[in-house]
């Protein structure tokens, strides 16, 4: 098994393409445990961290670059990410413990394509796009169509997520991501939830976005949810539609973490949650978040 | 929450309010920088030079008879230098503890469970190790399997050994079947308690296997000598044990090896057996080589300790003044591929917190296709104690009594009988209780919305054998040197007991544990044992050192040993003709009065003191998601005297936080197929740090009259009440009584939806 560190992206993809059975990596905390679990090693590793573009997180203009393979430690430290978004700042807050998250990144998070990863349906409610580089250049990609399946991705082999595009909130915007494990930390999602709403001058919701996680084979987007909410004051019955909603779209499986059943009754009540936390940012920042 | 607090103990130990002055003082443990800074050697730290690295190969089917071995292609594969099966291993009797033990070593003609070691390889690196013990070729024929208690004792299940004939059952069955023991014990007439009570409450309970969760899986590195000699470095909690366990499986003479004990990474009982050991040693010797052999994670779930889950059915009786004077209670225990005691203990445990004029309890003991039980702190006895002080926190309820004055009225004291036949010596039970009742917390009003659950747990704690050589150096300076090894402070504890009886700083005092050809025999460390039985054999020798140290002030001064007294480190003349000897004086000077000064003391510590505890915690539960958070949590536990309150503190802790590890989350999860699906701390869920407040303690001391300074042993009875006083606090908050264990999220969940419906 080699290991390589390149630091450009076309060092990195050409190292990528020369070599079917090599992977790229930034964290190594899911591969690292996969291999000692069984994982068959690959004949090269090849660490994205010494790549300028992959590690920054700036601002530019209205739009936030969070390179793909920048630590969760590097988000949650960045308070005018965390003000524009704190829904994925808390999603990359609960990766791992605390030394985990100075190696975990919303890049790995995603191409992991774990069913349960928690960083993806907080990016997805927020439109988040993927900027992924590959032979033809570079290619922008929702976020919410690059996981494909358990374990799959729509990546090409020689392909690599540079950074993560996402435009400042509109104006009265906020999100909320919430995860039922049962422990406070070091867990795994059992049900993730993603809520971005925008409240209108008279505190209705003028837009919605729903996004569950661990719940289906990917993320699952919920209309339903977003259309109960649209247009209410989140009053008892238009978040109880939304849970309801939530916990119809669900297509979960029975397994060791949690049952049927149960994902879907608490999908619903964290959605009903979320809405309420993205909902208090809104009003407790008295509008004054967001790009405009 | 604040788990960075120092732990404030509001209990009776007052430093130095005893009248010593090192028992119950609270110094920095000896082994504890290196241990903080990383430098303290663990087995799997130790590399020799040519040391090769084992793998062992683990069965994929939970029954399965072994048709053949075929090791050819792995021994002609690079690096690999020896291969072994349970061929090379010495015959195992028909049956009982030697055969037990023979075969979870390396399973011989069957495989009894998923994880069964079958074969394995030593190679030049682990990478080369591994491939060749996966190139081994097994063919299988598999059996049917069981699971749980229920499939094996149901009526036509498989039978896992054919030779396994029930005991405790009279007339002894002539057919083989899955109930290893029967026991029973009995006093009174049961129907008549029951005819004659107010309330008769009834219920039926259930709790899952969990593993001891200890932090450093087994390791060891064994050296063979051309001469048939073997020196093995291991972690665990008795290397005397894995001296004669080792002999035992590979039939040699004991004298043929040596063990020297790596620190440990915990055990809570899950070390007080052996896997590798004798693989290893055969490994070494095939290949000429040292063998290193460390498990995997996964190797820890799949093939060692877990403690057994269990069925309890529980009918207790009590009149409307809150006596309790009736139970029965059946209880069927997991025993794993094995048979083992665990129901016997269970039926030892389970109404021990009470005084019952009528009590009939019968327990099953069952094999199936899991691995073998081995002990975890207080073996069996929350499993019991969960049924028991379930039923009883519903009588309260129904009576209207609070639940620690229901239990203060029916507490046993000295010279009561004990279910299991003799009487109780002096106990702190009581002094439990009412600490527990007392506190700030159980003072506290309970805040909105939560809900208040207490419990008891007993636990009997043992003696058996230590052994300790005490020498004095020429500089004044002690070495302290015994057979247990260190795994729970016990170095500190060992220091403190020997400065209390020589007068020296507990600073000058260099606590050691030695190894099987430097310290006399010492069993294993189990039974809470160590600090009690250990400490035992250090002030015997302690006290021999004393009176050798008078002599040699009586020969200096050349007046009558009677005339000297030991005080406060220093030999003073009685009559106060002479300046007081300091031990270092007499030590300074020993060439020249005799010689060194040594003292070995071995024994069999008899008079071991029954623990108690007694816990309370409030909890709060989320009704949409069925989550519990434990809010506050107070455990109040007899420690007899607390040797170091830091380290007995601790050990409460680190019980209760195990217990509510087990009450909540821990559990294994098996497929239909056998295979254990959550073999790693992601999915098996020991509590991290975050889910826990504070575990407040209160040490109560009832000194333990048979030990000199009253020490009972406090490592097992804290992991006994947690699994009652969450279920009962849960029950508090909502109403809702959960009797199958664990409480995880969606249990609770379906409980609360099923109440409602």
């Amino acid at each position: 098994m080699k290991y390589a560190a390149p630091t450009t992206i076309d060092e990195a993809r050409a190292l990528l393409a020369s070599d079917a059975d090599a992977i790229v990596f930034a964290g190594a905390t899911d591969v690292v445990p996969q291999m000692r679990g069984g994982r068959p090693e690959p004949s090269m590793l090849i660490d994205l961290k010494n790549i300028d573009r992959l590690m920054s997180v700036s601002l530019e203009g209205d739009t936030w670059h969070v390179g793909a393979a920048a630590p969760s430690s590097a988000l949650t430290a960045n308070a005018d990410f965390a003000a524009d978004f704190p829904g994925v700042t808390e999603a990359a807050g609960l990766i791992g413990s605390d030394q985990i998250q100075n190696r975990s990144s919303l890049g790995g998070n995603l191409c992991n394509a774990s069913p349960a990863a928690d960083s993806v349906p907080a990016l997805v409610v927020n439109d988040a796009v993927a900027v992924i580089a590959g032979a033809g250049g570079e290619r922008r990609v929702p976020v919410a169509d690059v996981v494909t399946g358990p374990g799959q991705t729509s990546l090409a082999h020689d392909e690599i997520v540079v950074c993560f595009e996402l435009e400042r909130p509109a104006a009265r915007t906020s999100d909320a991501y919430l995860r039922l494990i049962p422990r406070t930390e070091m867990d795994i999602a059992v049900v993730g939830a993603g809520v971005r709403l925008t409240l209108d001058g008279e505190g209705a919701v003028s837009a919605a976005t729903v996004a569950l996680g661990a719940v289906a084979p990917t993320v699952v987007r919920v209309p339903a949810a977003e259309a109960a909410l649209v247009g209410s004051r989140l009053d008892d019955a238009s978040l109880a539609a939304a849970a309801a909603a939530a916990s119809e779209a669900c297509n979960p499986i029975d397994d060791k973490r949690g049952t049927i059943t149960y994902r879907r009754q608490v999908a619903g009540v964290l959605t009903r949650r979320a809405a309420g936390m993205a909902a208090d940012r809104i009003r407790t920042t008295n509008g004054q978040n967001g790009a405009s | 929450m604040s788990t960075t607090e120092a732990p404030a103990s509001t209990g009776t130990n007052g430093n130095g309010a005893s009248g010593y002055r090192w028992v119950g003082t609270r110094p920095v443990r000896h082994d504890g920088l290196d241990k903080v800074a990383g430098k303290a050697r663990y087995a799997a730290d130790l590399n020799l030079p040519g040391m090769l690295h084992g793998h062992i190969l683990r069965s994929p089917h939970p029954h399965a008879r072994i048709v053949s071995i075929d090791t050819t292609k792995a021994a002609a594969m690079p690096g690999v230098k020896a291969v072994i099966t349970g061929a090379d291993f010495p015959e195992a009797p028909p049956k009982g503890a030697t055969r037990n033990l023979m075969c979870t070593v390396i399973a011989r003609d069957k495989v009894l469970y998923s994880g069964h070691a079958v074969a394995a390889v030593a190679a030049s690196t682990r990478r080369e190790a591994k491939a060749a013990a996966e190139a081994i070729e097994v063919t299988y024929e598999q059996l049917p399997h069981v699971l749980n208690i229920a499939d094996a004792m149901a009526d036509g299940a498989p039978v896992i050994h054919d030779n396994l004939l029930t005991r405790g059952v009279d007339p002894r069955p002539t057919e083989p079947s899955n109930v290893a023991a029967r026991t029973v014990y009995e006093r009174g007439d049961v129907e008549q308690g029951f005819g004659e009570a107010d309330i008769v409450i009834e219920r039926e309970f259930s709790t899952q296997a969990v593993h001891q969760g200890y932090i450093e899986p087994h390791a060891c590195v064994v050296d063979c000598d051309q001469e048939g000699k073997a020196v093995i470095w291991a972690s665990s909690q008795g290397h005397f044990m894995v001296r004669s366990s080792t002999a035992t499986v590979l039939g040699w003479d004991t004298s043929r090896i040596k063990v020297i004990p790596a620190e440990i990474g915990g055990g809570f009982g899950g070390k007080t057996t052996i896997y590798i050991e004798p693989v290893a040693a055969l490994l070494s010797t095939k290949a000429g080589r040292p063998v290193k052999i460390v498990m995997s994670r996964e190797d820890v779930f799949r093939a060692t300790g877990p403690a057994p889950g269990s069925i309890i059915k529980m009918k207790v009786g009590a009149r409307n003044d809150g006596t309790i004077t009736t139970a029965k209670a059946w209880l069927a225990y997991e025993n794993g591929a094995f048979q083992g005691i665990a129901a016997m203990l269970g039926c030892m445990c389970v109404v021990s917190a009470y005084t019952l004029d009528h009590l009939y309890v019968e327990g099953f003991d069952v094999v199936l296709n899991r691995p073998v039980n081995v002990a975890y702190r207080a073996p069996s006895a929350p499993a019991a104690a969960f049924a028991m002080d379930s039923v009883v926190d519903e009588i309260a309820a129904r009576l209207g009594m609070d639940p620690i004055d229901l239990r203060l009225h029916n507490c046993p004291s000295q010279g009561d009988p004990t279910p299991y036949g003799p009487k109780w010596p002096m106990i702190g039970l009581r002094d439990c209780l009412e600490a527990i009742r007392d506190s700030d917390h159980y003072q506290t009003a309970l805040p909105d919305g939560q809900g208040r659950g207490v419990a008891t747990g007993f636990w009997f704690n043992i003696g058996e054998a230590s052994s300790a050589t005490v020498n004095l150096n020429e500089n004044g300076t002690a070495t302290v040197i015994t057979g247990s090894p260190d795994i729970g402070g016990s170095r500190a504890s060992m220091a403190l007991m020997a400065a209390e009886e020589l007068g020296l700083d507990v600073h000058l005092i260099q606590p050691v544990v030695g190894d099987t050809e430097v310290v006399g025999f010492t069993d294993v460390t189990e039974g809470s044992r160590a600090t009690f039985a250990t400490g035992m054999a250090v002030v015997e020798a302690c006290r021999d050192l004393k009176t050798q140290l008078r002599k040699r002030a009586a020969k200096t001064w050349d007046c009558d040993v009677e005339e000297v007294e030991w005080v406060d480190g220093s030999a003073v003349h009685g009559p106060g003709e002479q300046e007081p000897l300091t031990l270092a004086a007499i030590t300074g000077n020993a060439k020249r009065t005799g010689g060194p000064l040594g003292a070995t003391a071995s024994l069999n510590a008899r008079g071991a003191g029954p623990a108690f505890s007694v816990q309370v915690a409030d909890v709060s539960v989320d009704s949409e998601t069925g989550r519990v958070t434990v809010e506050r949590y107070t455990t109040a536990q007899d420690a007899g005297t607390a040797i170091h309150p830091s380290y007995v503190e601790g050990q409460m802790q680190g019980g209760v936080v195990q217990g509510i590890g087990w009450a909540l989350n821990e559990e294994y999860i098996y497929s239909d197929d056998g295979n254990l699906e959550n073999p790693g701390f992601l999915d098996y869920r020991i509590p991290v740090a975050s889910d826990l407040p504070m575990i407040e303690t209160v040490i109560v001391e009832v000194p333990n009259p048979s030990h000199p300074y009253g020490v009972r042993g406090v490592g097992e009875v804290g992991i006994v009440p947690p699994l009652p006083v969450l279920a009962n606090a849960v029950a508090d908050a909502t109403g809702v009584r959960i009797s199958d264990l664990p409480l995880s999220p969606p249990r609770v969940l379906d409980a609360l939806t099923a109440a409602e419906s």
